[in-house]
């Protein structure tokens, strides 16, 4: 099978399993998304077909909510947090040594795929801000220097 | 004997490391031949201790913190299984200051019990209240919680009771019960406490409600920045299943309550209750007009209670020791407890439950001990994004609803953050713009259009261009988006920007006297 197939026949199983459920939009682009990283555009008439939706509805819901995205990220996806907790413990220092030491800005790949940047309005981890996320690891108290020992080491396992 | 020894598992204690740390407990104890039992419990709250490790002794925890993993060696050699001294050693954990000045209800059983041991629930009071309910009148069970006082803790406190008895009498075939667990206020993670840390509590509430109103199916709308609370919802909801606490006989009531987990996509605005339906409906998170209210027509345009995560959480108490014992906490027309969320800039954060009634300085300096930088504090951002900046001539503020709302000001869900000198005001107003923009869901036009004009004119006023025309102007977009916004979230914009610019002028390039708005 080519890889095109391949992710459709993924999709159509997730939204096989999940399309009776009431409000069956979020739970089917949750599942797609876990399950191949990002919502592929070409999966957008399958999951309308299947809810009696148009594909102009589908794409809206997408593009509404931050979290979903049409494209791959990169191998792991670094949210950083921009809220005031972080602001007030220095978060905007961060945030801009993390864009420099990476070369990217936010809603972008690092050119060799590593990472993705993205931002957050807050991870609930205000008590020991600025944070970021790693996939679904949260980090407290990050500075500039234990940022670079954060990424050396997920380098390091990957 | 066994020696039992307490990590959290709470997700901020693991961002500061409590999973090495426990990693390494059970590493070292194999070294020595040391027979332990390590439980994963949720966070105390105090979270300048942690990870705050706790060993059980004969006369009660002894807590140690904030223990790295450099420091695990040290402590088993200090002894610390029997509660040895130690430079981290912090005395019996009950007699913790921070944590005896506290009243906690609702937090009662958070730090002390594995989140997602159903036995350790029950051991501590856990579905007494539900086994009260059980034997009332749906009318009575909604009567306690009118009588409690009980107001809605996501923010707009609204009395929980009375949303409760709109849907008992909206005859429906079907009904709902949504727990509002968008908790995206920055500066608040009480809802998450509760979620990670004891999970049942909010199952209980969340089945009271459904008995009490009739409802047979509730959601949980979680967002999905709190992977650790999924974990913890879906395995204490696949437990209270399993032991017939969920179900379509609960309890051999012949009374049917189902729950489910449904996560949100990162939008802020979908906090908001009737852009919380639409999401969970699948649509777009779009603020729906009001009325008809969600009490009458909610989510599939049936009746529908959505309560924040911490009103729900506080039913089971309520209900086991009655309206009355709940009520008399608090002051004035704000009854029962707030767990407030001290963060930001400040020494001591954590989760500080205490009756209504406190002044912020009190919260601030007692509890919190001042800034973290050491540096004074210039300003506290009270209930979240959309919440006024207090200045410090301010701070003898009653935690009480009525009193911040006399002010201009909101207690919201509770959150606190602190900001020292090196603030710049100007910064943070123009920020609340962006932060308005970035999450306007477009639907209202001074939302959506406003809150761009908004952070255009703060950079021109923070560059310090035509001040005389652009105060003027700036003022006059927010009383747009206060009197013309659908929802709170344009509606409230303006609180952060106005009172930024009202208390420091001086840090809008602004000399003399201001134009009060």
């Amino acid at each position: 099978m080519t890889e095109s197939t391949t992710i459709q026949a993924t999709v159509q199983t997730i939204i096989t399993a999940l399309q009776d459920k009431p409000g069956a939009l979020l739970p089917i682009l949750h599942a797609i998304q876990d399950k191949l990283g990002y919502i592929p555009t070409d999966s957008v008439p399958a999951i309308a077909k299947a809810l009696n939706l148009s594909r102009a509805e589908v794409h809206g819901v997408i593009s509404f909510y931050h979290y979903f995205r049409d494209t791959a990220p990169g191998k792991q996806t670094i949210h950083v947090c921009r809220a005031e907790s972080c602001q007030a413990m220095g978060g905007k220092h961060l945030e801009e040594h993390i864009k420099d030491s990476l070369g990217i800005d936010y809603h972008e790949t690092t050119q060799d795929g590593k990472f993705s940047l993205e931002p957050v309005y807050c991870l609930g981890n205000c008590a020991c801000s600025p944070a970021i996320q790693i996939d679904h690891e949260v980090y407290g108290r990050v500075s500039a220097d234990n940022f670079d020992s954060i990424i050396n080491a997920t380098e390091e396992l990957a | 004997m066994s020696i039992t020894i307490y990590v959290p598992c709470d997700s901020t204690a693991v961002s500061i490391g409590a999973d090495r740390v426990a990693k390494a407990i059970t590493k070292e104890a194999e070294k020595r031949n040391l027979d332990i039992q390590l439980i994963r419990n949720g966070s105390r709250g105090l979270y300048w201790l942690e990870p705050l490790v706790e060993v059980v002794t004969e006369e009660g925890r002894k807590a140690y913190g904030p223990v790295q993993v450099t420091d695990v060696a040290s402590l088993f050699d200090a002894n610390f299984t029997e509660g040895g001294a130690h430079p981290l050693y912090l005395g019996l954990t009950e007699e913790l200051d921070y944590l005896k000045k506290q009243q906690r209800l609702t937090f009662a059983r958070i730090g002390i019990t594995d989140p997602i041991s159903l036995d350790d629930y029950i051991k501590l009071d856990g579905y007494q209240g539900l086994g009260n309910a059980l034997k009332q009148s749906q009318a009575e069970i909604v009567k306690a919680v009118t009588d409690s006082g009980l107001r809605g803790r996501g923010g707009a406190a609204f009395p929980t009771g009375i949303k409760w008895n709109t849907v008992l009498n909206t005859p429906s075939e079907q009904k709902y019960i949504i727990c509002n667990a968008d908790e995206g206020d920055s500066g608040t993670f009480s809802d998450r406490m509760v979620m990670e840390g004891d999970p049942f509590v909010l199952i209980e509430g969340m089945t009271i409600a459904g008995i009490a109103v009739g409802a047979t199916q509730g959601y949980i709308y979680l967002r999905v920045e709190y992977p650790h609370a999924h974990i913890a919802l879906n395995t204490a909801i696949q437990k209270a299943y399993e032991a017939g606490y969920l179900g379509d006989d609960i309890q051999g009531s012949g009374k049917a309550f189902h729950l489910e987990v449904r996560l949100g996509a990162g939008a802020y605005v979908c906090g908001e209750e009737t852009s919380l339906m639409e999401s969970l409906e699948g649509k777009r998170g779009l603020v729906r007009f009001k009325p008809p209210l969600p009490a009458i027509s909610g989510l599939f345009g049936k009746p529908t209670v959505v309560n924040n995560v911490i009103s729900l959480a506080s039913v089971p108490i309520i209900l086991d020791k009655g309206g009355d014992y709940y009520r008399d906490f608090g002051m004035g027309r704000s009854r029962g407890t707030l767990p407030l969320q001290l963060a930001g800039n400040l020494k001591r954060t954590g989760l500080v439950e205490v009756a209504f009634g406190m002044t912020l300085r009190e919260l601030l300096y007692d509890f919190g001990g001042g800034s973290a930088s050491g540096k004074p504090i210039k300003a506290v951002q009270v209930g979240g994004p959309l919440g006024s900046y207090l200045p410090e001539s301010q701070f003898d503020t009653p935690l009480d609803y009525e009193a911040f709302a006399a002010n201009w000001t909101v207690l919201g869900h509770g959150g606190v953050v602190a900001f020292d000198d090196t603030t710049n005001m100007a910064e943070l107003a123009r920020y609340s713009m962006e932060f308005c923009a970035a999450e306007s869901c477009g639907k209202c036009t001074p939302c959506r259009i406003g809150s761009t004009r908004g952070y255009e004119v703060m950079d021109e006023i923070i560059a310090g261009q035509a001040l005389d025309k652009n105060i003027p102007l700036l003022r006059d977009l927010c009383n747009t988006l206060l009197n013309g916004s659908l929802c709170a979230l344009g509606g409230m914009t303006p609180y952060p920007v106005l009172s930024a610019l009202n208390h420091f002028p001086e840090d809008f390039g602004l000399t003399g006297k201001v134009n009060a708005a």
